[in-house]
């Protein structure tokens, strides 16, 4: 059984929050670049050009690309030989938060109750934790801050089996046009497609995971995901909603087995600040 | 592109009504801070006593929740939020409160932007993410109401050509509907 140490976790995790609210991935650095040369609206390349810029600053500077440094979500996978030492996972990853969230001047957005006293937690904590168990002896950690603008534009739907590929691109498509402006395009797309309705909404969210350029492994998937961004880019959303042919930088899908009465699917708006952050321990 | 429009606060009618929906403009002078929680706040204080607890006429708003500020600097990363939100709170604002501006992102209601055509009042749209290039422009921050909303307060910003586009005019010309229209192939 490999150890690993609580404090180790703390101070990689506050770390991680630095590193994704101020470095924007050299991925998504690489799809802003892009997608001004595509970009044929004068206002929708001033604004991508305007983007780029901002990330300069905020790498150059140590301050966040968006102020709305989102709900820390993490993806955890810990090795079933390896063992935290020093108190409790959980407790390690909000200590971190806490710290990162504070000593990096990092906006703090999380509430104590949704609904009635709507009071801020101060240290942006609970975190949100995704945890699998996995082979090995290693913790494997990744970071996703996500903010509230792309979140409110993500949706979730059972549909019948019968409204097969179609059904999806429609959804999907429908999904990202009536966002329009809101969660900031040029966005990237997480659609998950299949499980139960709480796996599908995992999947979707999962699905933002991966590097823009890396499209799905399975041909029939990577079909889809070109025959999507193909619809959504000629809807004319355009950068900020304001009008143009880049919409969305990419689109990404993770699917699973499902029922057989069922063709769950969802979609998990990220907006262009697609921040990531990676450490295995 | 044409060159940005240099405008300062508080705007009168007559420079919100020169304006057009896709003009790029640099504000200059005052503007205020408020999102969700402020216009509840605000709202309900226009309804109980006729009256906003600070004078907006004129004025522009900003729908922004900065991050904190780091020692020695004005203010964090202050890119707008998703002005949707607002769109219960923003026709009582105008009408009553005689708001002329508000700057966000994302398009807003039809009766906003009825109110906006009756009283002459602009929608400017910042860029979303691009918090910290933004934030260039912002020189002061004054807490004015609500402290303890944190990032919700309602604050005072002296702001030096503030960089924003007219998203929607006061003839109800809305650049996020016309936008679209032009590049939509499909």
């Amino acid at each position: 059984m490999r150890i690993i140490e609580y404090e180790k976790i703390v101070d990689t995790v506050k770390e991680m929050c630095l590193e994704a609210n101020y470095d924007l991935p050299a991925d998504a650095v690489d799809g802003f670049k892009q997608a001004r040369d595509k970009e044929s609206s004068l206002l929708g390349k001033s604004i991508l050009e305007q983007c780029l810029k901002n990330a300069q600053i905020a790498r150059d500077e140590r301050v966040p690309i968006c102020q709305d440094t989102g709900l820390a979500v993490f993806f955890i996978n810990i090795g079933q030989n390896a063992r935290v030492d020093g108190g409790l996972l959980k407790d390690a990853i909000d200590e971190g938060v806490r710290q990162g969230y504070k000593d990096g001047y990092l906006r703090k957005s999380s509430l104590d109750d949704p609904l009635f006293s709507r009071e801020n937690t101060g240290d942006n904590t609970p975190a949100i934790i995704h945890l699998d168990i996995v082979a090995g002896d290693k913790l494997e950690i990744t970071l996703a801050p996500k903010g509230g603008g792309a979140e409110n534009m993500s949706r979730l739907a059972m549909l019948p089996p019968s409204a097969g590929e179609q059904g999806v691109i429609d959804f999907v498509v429908d999904t990202i046009v009536r966002a329009g402006g809101n969660p900031c395009p040029p966005t990237v797309v997480g659609v998950g497609i299949g499980g139960t309705f709480e796996k599908v909404a995992y999947l979707a969210k999962k699905a933002l995971l991966w590097p823009l350029n890396a499209p799905n492994q399975d041909e029939r998937y990577q079909q889809l995901e070109q025959r999507i961004l193909h619809r959504i880019n000629n809807s004319g959303i355009g950068p900020q909603g304001l009008g143009g042919n880049v919409t969305s930088f990419a689109i990404h899908i993770e699917h699973h087995p499902c029922h057989l009465a069922s063709l769950p699917v969802a979609v998990n708006v990220n907006c262009h600040a697609h921040r990531h952050a990676h450490r295995v321990l | 592109m044409a060159e940005p429009k240099k405008i300062t606060t508080p705007l009168t009618e007559e420079t919100a009504r020169s304006l057009k929906m896709g003009d790029q403009v640099l504000i200059t002078g005052s503007i205020y801070t408020g999102r969700d929680a402020a216009h509840k706040r605000l709202c309900e204080a226009l309804e109980k006593e006729g009256k906003l607890p600070v004078d907006l006429k004129g004025q522009i708003i900003y729908y922004v929740g900065p991050s904190p500020a780091k020692p020695g600097k004005a203010i964090g990363s202050a890119g707008p939020t998703t002005s949707y939100r607002m769109d219960v709170y923003s026709p009582a604002m105008i009408h009553k409160g005689g708001l002329r501006g508000m700057i966000g992102k994302g398009e807003r209601s039809e009766e906003v932007i009825k109110a906006m055509k009756e009283k002459g009042a602009v929608y400017f749209a910042a860029i979303g993410g691009a918090a910290a290039l933004i934030s260039k422009a912002i020189k002061k921050s004054t807490p004015i109401l609500y402290e303890e909303l944190g990032p919700e307060a309602v604050c005072k910003y002296e702001v030096e050509d503030f960089p924003a586009i007219v998203a929607t005019d006061t003839e109800g010309n809305d650049l996020y509907k016309e936008g679209p229209k032009k590049f939509k192939k499909i």
